[in-house]
């Protein structure tokens, strides 16, 4: 009797230890949730930490603001939590909206997306208006993120302002001119001359290389410069009969019959990979993706990019982000001031110099870090004078709630037409189907 | 129903022992009142538990996701619902994306569950041998299914991946092309397929495998006694006897197969995943599901596919049963009467 009494006692702890261990584990996994909550809310000292939650490449770590600030407020920690795709970063933003937890203490979104938020969930979020100089930001941006009741729900960080980023290596190997205003001047014609300089690199191209990496990225160029886009002022969707989107869609079907495009995702995997291995020869370039290229292409093809002035001097803007403050969190005031901190001319400056994304706040354009700046991974490109000439003459343009969707699904057709030469009927029919749905 | 286990009642009624006093006797109504009281309400009171949490979190949302169905609700305000009745069934049951992930999701199901449980039929009778370290043996093909889905869709993403990934690789050393799997029709059903048959087999040979053992030795030693040789053994004894079983790993994994969300989300990852890839070509049941309520934003359709998911596997079922039914008494007939 004995010893199965201590056997049993034995196997009763044993189960007893991997319960408590199967607990700790799933309170493990689950602390992303639930240590964010004890986080917020000061400490005994008077300690805050803040958390910013955002997606892709805003720029911070890589100037160090965080760190800065910290220095600057010795009592504020600032953690960020970054989303590598926006597309996947914005269903969990509005799940944490609705269900009203789990949510940072500041939060981006993207331009795509602003609307349906200013529409939709301008409740759950603070009022900035009151903290940050509205009037400092170039108009148009500061407007896209008022609320009817005139709150201003977001703080702008970059807009993309448009150039054309290209390989002088390759551009040399295919008996191109690698100079900065000879490109220029080569594409001086607008979109249909950037395809015939495609077609000239294709006839010497290296082998493995193409001219762009997607079409979809010319399309969102072409689109971006007309102040008539998805939706019309009434917030109707007109997509289907813009002549904007039809321009942009006639484009991207050349390049994709005339195979001057790999046909990328852009900012997938193969993507990155392409940047990497140097297959391609020009990128639409956003000022924000400038930032993209260095990272992916890495150190190893440093000095081999250059940047111009975007084809026909395309004045335009796609993508750009802002910095909102949700209401539910627990330092609301401390999430604000950061806010402002962040998006003041001088940050704004920094994020700019260190990896190229443009400021939104006009107090920055004339600080010597954006008038004078260079970027030395682009072979010292005069980054602030391409990009702030074209910011100004940028249109306003009308955003519709469902503008991010509806450019994700044309996107991805574009992609089809250009890696399986889906007919240009076809793709647009698939892309009308997946973007009713997403008005219907 | 000789062996299941005689009621309280049964005794209640038996002959008390004459010890009683005849004083006792209101007490002894009362208690056996109380007895049978017990005897009756105590076994729903044990079940209760399970009844409540099933019904707080599996018959609720089963009936609010119907409610859901029959309105239009969107990502952006889940408080505002209005009334569009079967609407949103129209919508989805009209969509072609609707049906390429209908037919994705059997397909995908069909190449995986077939070799799946062949190939735990054919690991379990090994395992059922006499070995040596059979525990080791044993666990180990159990890990797999240990694993969380995403770590090996992960692991699995970077094997098919169409830039460096280890297969490409393998099959470049032979001199074969790279090939881009998640972007072709079939290669990128056939990935999937292969992420669920690595994770279940193990599983599904473990249930085989305690099947197997629990079928009597006697059967065997008849069998060999009559001149049968091992793979004969295995066809006309193994086979037979684990039939329920083999029935419950089909229905378990058929389960499965409809709600294959995981492995499909990250074979690519990214905005390409949650769509099942830029032509559909992997997008299952699941994908279409979450596509539609959290890409799209509309939750009134996704709440209809979800509808739609449970009316296929209660088809599935049916045509189960009905096999299953049609072999049994193919299997009965030829014998003598039982």
């Amino acid at each position: 009797m004995r010893i199965t009494r201590s056997v049993a006692g034995r196997r009763h702890r044993t189960a007893l230890v991997a319960t408590t261990g199967l607990t700790v584990t799933a309170l493990l996994l689950t602390g992303c949730g639930g240590s964010s909550d004890s986080d917020k809310g000061a400490d005994a000292n008077g300690n805050i930490t803040l958390t910013v939650a955002d997606f892709g490449q805003f720029g911070y770590k890589e100037a160090g603001l965080f760190e800065k600030y910290h220095e600057l407020n010795p009592k504020i920690t600032v953690k960020e939590d970054t989303t590598a795709e926006e597309k996947n970063y914005y269903p969990k933003l509005l799940q944490q909206l609705n269900s009203g937890s789990g949510l940072a203490d500041v939060q981006g979104i993207e331009v795509g997306r602003i609307k349906e938020i200013v529409d939709t969930k301008a409740d759950s979020f603070a009022d900035l208006s009151k903290v940050i100089g509205v009037d400092e930001w170039v108009s148009w941006k500061a407007k896209q993120a008022t609320a009817p009741s005139g709150a201003v729900i977001g703080a702008g960080t970059d807009i993309g302002p448009m150039s054309l980023c290209y390989n002088r290596e390759l551009f040399e190997k295919a008996g191109l001119p690698t100079e900065r205003d000879e490109v220029a001047k080569l594409t001086e014609g607008g979109w249909e001359a950037y395809l015939a300089l495609g077609e000239q690199y294709k006839k010497k191209a290296p082998s493995g290389t193409y001219f762009m990496d997607s079409a979809s990225a010319m399309f969102n160029a072409v689109v971006s410069s007309s102040p008539e886009q998805y939706y019309d002022a009434s917030g109707k969707p007109i997509y289907k009969d813009s002549a904007s989107v039809e321009k942009g869609w006639q484009l991207a079907a050349q390049a994709a019959s005339k195979k001057l495009t790999q046909g990328l995702a852009q900012f997938e995997d193969q993507w990155q990979a392409a940047l990497r291995k140097s297959t391609v020869a020009t990128v639409v370039c956003p000022a924000w993706m400038a930032g993209q290229i260095s990272t992916y292409a890495g150190d190893a093809n440093k000095g081999k990019w250059d940047i111009t002035s975007a084809p026909g001097g395309t004045s335009a803007n796609w993508g750009g982000s802002f910095l909102a403050v949700p209401k539910s969190g627990k330092n609301v005031d401390e999430a604000a001031k950061l806010v402002k901190w962040l998006t003041a001319p001088e940050q704004q400056a920094a994020v700019f110099k260190a990896i190229g994304v443009f400021p939104s706040n006009q107090g920055a354009y004339e600080l010597p870090d954006v008038k004078n700046a260079t970027l030395p991974y682009f072979n010292n490109a005069p980054i602030g004078q391409i990009y702030a000439d074209g910011a100004k003459s940028i249109p306003e343009a009308v955003l519709g709630p469902k503008d991010g969707v509806i450019k994700d699904s044309i996107s991805t057709q574009i992609n089809n037409m250009e890696q399986r030469g889906t007919s240009p009927d076809d793709a647009w029919d698939a892309a009308v189907r997946t973007i009713d749905k997403a008005i219907g | 129903m000789a062996t299941s286990t005689p009621t309280r009642d049964a005794y209640a009624h038996a002959p008390r022992p004459s010890k009683k006093e005849p004083t006792d006797e209101r007490r002894q109504v009362w208690r056996s009142r109380l007895w049978r009281f017990d005897d009756k309400a105590s076994p729903y009171a044990y079940i209760a538990p399970f009844f409540l949490i099933f019904g707080a979190f599996g018959l609720y949302p089963l009936l609010y996701t119907g409610w859901i169905a029959l309105h239009r609700v969107s990502m952006t305000g889940l408080d505002s619902m209005e009334w569009v009745g079967w609407e949103n069934f129209d919508k989805i049951l009209n969509d072609p994306e609707f049906w390429t992930s209908v037919s994705n999701t059997f397909l995908i199901g069909v190449i995986s569950t077939v070799p799946q449980l062949l190939m735990a039929l054919g690991l379990a009778h090994l395992l059922n041998y006499r070995l040596r370290a059979s525990t080791f043996w044993r666990t180990i093909i159990l890990t797999p299914y240990a694993t969380s889905v995403a770590s090996a869709a992960l692991v699995f993403a970077l094997v098919f991946r169409a830039d460096g990934g280890l297969l490409n690789w393998t099959l470049g050393l032979v001199g074969f092309d790279p090939v881009n799997w998640a972007n072709g029709h079939w290669t990128s059903k056939l990935a999937i397929s292969i992420i669920v048959i690595w994770r279940w087999t193990g599983y599904n040979a473990l249930i085989y495998l305690a099947a197997m053992q629990a079928v009597p030795n006697d059967l065997y030693e008849a069998a060999s006694l009559d001149g049968a040789s091992r793979w004969q053994q295995f066809r006309k004894v193994t086979i037979p006897s684990l039939r329920p079983t083999i029935l419950f790993t089909i229905v378990i994994s058929t389960i499965g197969s409809m709600q294959l969300f995981g492995e499909p989300l990250l074979l690519e990852g990214g905005a390409l995943g949650a769509t099942g890839g830029n032509e559909n070509q992997y997008e299952t049941l699941s994908i279409y599901l979450y596509n539609y309520g959290w890409n799209l934003g509309h939750l009134g359709p996704a709440a209809a596919v979800a509808w739609a998911m449970l009316a296929l596997l209660l088809l599935i079922a049916a045509a189960n049963w009905i096999v299953g039914r049609f072999f049994r008494t193919s299997a009965v007939r030829p014998g003598a009467p039982s």
